[in-house]
């Protein structure tokens, strides 16, 4: 498999509201994705899951670290270099109501990203919208209408018929169905799948959506309080979790199959505060397993039974 | 489920008048709730759950919206005829209600502890200093901490998951029947909700309490329901033990909603997806509403309205019902 992107020690820092403390968003991240693949990134509020999808689209500049997209560090290319990249990295978000303006139909805002990166003659640009439509399953007199005019699902598909009009080779999914009726979801679900097929993208998965995730993604990363805690494949860390935190979050899934309830791990406290970060490994306050060193040392990321788990119990 | 139910709606009926009209939105709506029950009611955006619960605790403002039928009744008097000067008596007292967002339904320039004794002030006639153990005893009892202390912080000051907390000691502190939980955990992270949801579950225990649970998530129904009910665009679809439902729905939206979770489809490959989209109120034609969406539509369907079997504990309102 040949790496499309990858991430290296990549962190990025915010000074903290008061100004004394620095809050680490993302610290010392090392992801990898091949070309055709995806990856999951779930975590809870806070964790620093969309901070690292935007330090990956190149939106913001990372503290410290490397992106690389096909082998290039976006962060050495000049401004030319980076707008071709940008039309190779796309983004979905999570609230179809609030990322579509509502002042522009359906046509302008998907015509909007051919426009900007001068793509074909107006006309020709015409025909793509339309294409793109078809594609995404919309009706092709859509094209007219404001997004008020939709629901929720329909927005998304505008939403990824936007992010896929240049072509891109990677699109970051940030909580793409959260807020969806259940059998909307399948359908967005569905559609994402069978274009990640039809146009040979990559996607990195964002959200807390476990089995969602664990449907739609080849390998998957658990954060916690900006760093990795568990990483490896898909099936593998969400069918047999190791780290303490994964397992919690696994088990805290309402599952519809009753035979299959297990004893649900309930974690103590609230998730951690960003800014007050505990010394030793973030998750110890909530461990149920924590010991001497959890308290003092920050486990690094390790191979232990077939992925990588950042605690000191392996 | 006891012989006599603490709540039992019959044929309730809502409408709202809008500029299209009058719009019905909860339609020939019946079922009850034991005492001590957990009962779930699901359904997607628009089925008409919340406003279902809502008329229930007398919220919606009227108008826009009308009771058109049915009746309400709860320990022997029907809510729907109440004068309001009653319903402040039960509402709060007699039921206590839990919202989604704690965030916006709790009064950012007051102090928790003031807020929770509100309705102890209302239906105790307790000033502060009196109601204040009151206060203190329900934080201890939905599990905060060092509540002395809390009595003074601003809802801004807590963590969503607390927020959710004092919600839901707001709406026990004057021991009510019955609560009704409309998306309790929603807004929360995975490892909060869980902790909710335990915590509505020992209350539920400890307190002896009703729970009518509103929510779009099936697995919280299967952990926490013992009796569902699934609504689709205004009406009962289906009801009955919700083991029973899961392991063998009769009606296609109840199955479509069940097969289309990941959960049940081999990893990558398609999900099963209802076509379509939920008809608005006012374009839901003479038959059954699902018809226009379900793979297993005959002529009858379109026609007329399928009739939820009363006398079954499980009990659906399909013509073509799955085997």
């Amino acid at each position: 498999m040949s790496t499309l992107i990858e991430t290296r020690n990549l962190s990025k820092y915010y000074a903290s509201r008061d100004g004394k403390t620095v809050v680490r968003a993302v610290n010392g991240v090392n992801l990898d994705l091949g070309k055709g693949h995806t990856l999951g990134v779930v975590g809870e509020s806070g964790c620093g899951k969309s901070t690292l999808a935007r330090l990956m689209l190149g939106l913001i500049e990372p503290t410290s670290g490397e992106v690389l997209f096909n082998g290039e560090d976006l962060l050495k290319l000049d401004r030319a270099a980076l707008r071709q990249r940008r039309r190779e990295i796309q983004i979905v978000f999570q609230d179809p109501y609030a990322s579509l303006d509502p002042r522009m139909n359906v046509s302008a805002i998907i015509s909007e990203p051919l426009e900007i990166h001068g793509v074909g003659t107006r006309a020709e640009r015409k025909v793509k919208m339309l294409d793109l439509l078809d594609l995404v399953g919309l009706d092709r007199n859509s094209a007219a209408k404001y997004p008020h005019e939709f629901s929720g699902g329909q927005r998304q598909r505008i939403g990824i018929a936007r992010a896929i009009a240049l072509e891109p080779k990677l699109i970051v999914l940030d909580e793409p169905v959260s807020a969806l009726d259940v059998s909307i979801q399948s359908q967005i679900l569905n559609l994402l799948l069978d274009l990640k097929k039809r146009l040979n993208l990559s996607y990195i998965f964002i959200s807390h959506d476990l089995s969602v995730v664990e449907h739609v993604s080849d390998a998957v990363a658990v954060m916690y309080l900006g760093g990795i805690v568990e990483y490896g494949e898909a099936l593998r860390v969400l069918n047999s979790p190791l780290h303490p935190y994964t397992q919690a979050l696994v088990s805290a899934i309402p599952k519809m199959d009753a035979e299959k309830k297990k004893q649900r791990i309930v974690l103590p406290g609230d998730p951690p505060n960003p800014e007050d970060v505990p010394l030793g490994c973030p998750f110890h306050p909530r461990c149920q397993h924590a010991m001497a060193v959890c308290r003092e040392a920050y486990p690094a990321l390790h191979l232990a039974e077939g992925r990588k788990v950042a605690c000191h119990l392996y | 489920m006891t012989n006599e139910p603490l709540l039992s709606v019959q044929g309730l009926s809502v409408s709202f008048n809008t500029e299209q009209g009058r719009l019905r939105v909860v339609d020939d709506v019946s079922f009850g709730l034991g005492s001590g029950e957990t009962l779930g009611l699901v359904g997607e955006s628009g089925c008409g759950k919340s406003v279902t619960a809502q008329t229930i605790m007398r919220l919606l403002a009227s108008p826009p919206s009308f009771v058109e039928g049915g009746r309400i009744l709860f320990e022997g008097r029907d809510l729907v005829l109440l004068a309001e000067n009653h319903m402040q008596k039960v509402r709060g007292d007699r039921i206590g209600m839990v919202f989604q967002e704690p965030m916006t339904s709790l009064n950012p320039t007051q102090r928790i502890g003031r807020q929770i004794a509100e309705s102890l002030s209302l239906h105790r006639g307790l000033n502060y200093s009196k109601a204040q153990p009151l206060v203190i005893d329900a934080l201890r009892k939905v599990g905060i901490g060092n509540p002395e202390r809390r009595l003074d912080q601003y809802p801004h000051e807590l963590s969503g998951g607390l927020r959710q907390r004092v919600m839901i000691a707001m709406a026990i502190v004057c021991g009510p029947k019955m609560l009704i939980a409309d998306e309790p955990t929603t807004a929360l992270d995975v490892t909060i909700q869980a902790q909710i949801m335990e915590l509505l579950q020992s209350l539920q225990k400890d307190l002896g309490l009703s729970i009518l649970l509103i929510t779009h998530d099936l697995g919280i129904v299967a952990e926490m329901c013992r009796n569902m009910i699934v609504m689709y665009a205004g009406r009962i679809v289906e009801s009955g033990p919700a083991a029973k439902i899961f392991r063998r729905p009769k009606h296609p939206y109840t199955d479509g909603l069940i097969r289309s979770s990941p959960r049940r489809t081999e990893k990558g490959t398609r999900l099963f997806s209802i076509p379509g989209l939920v008809p608005s109120p006012g374009r839901r034609g003479r038959g059954c509403s699902f018809a226009e969406r379900c793979p297993c539509v005959m002529e009858k369907c379109r026609a007329e309205v399928p009739v939820l079997a009363s006398d079954t504990r499980h009990a659906f309102a399909c013509w073509n019902p799955l085997p």
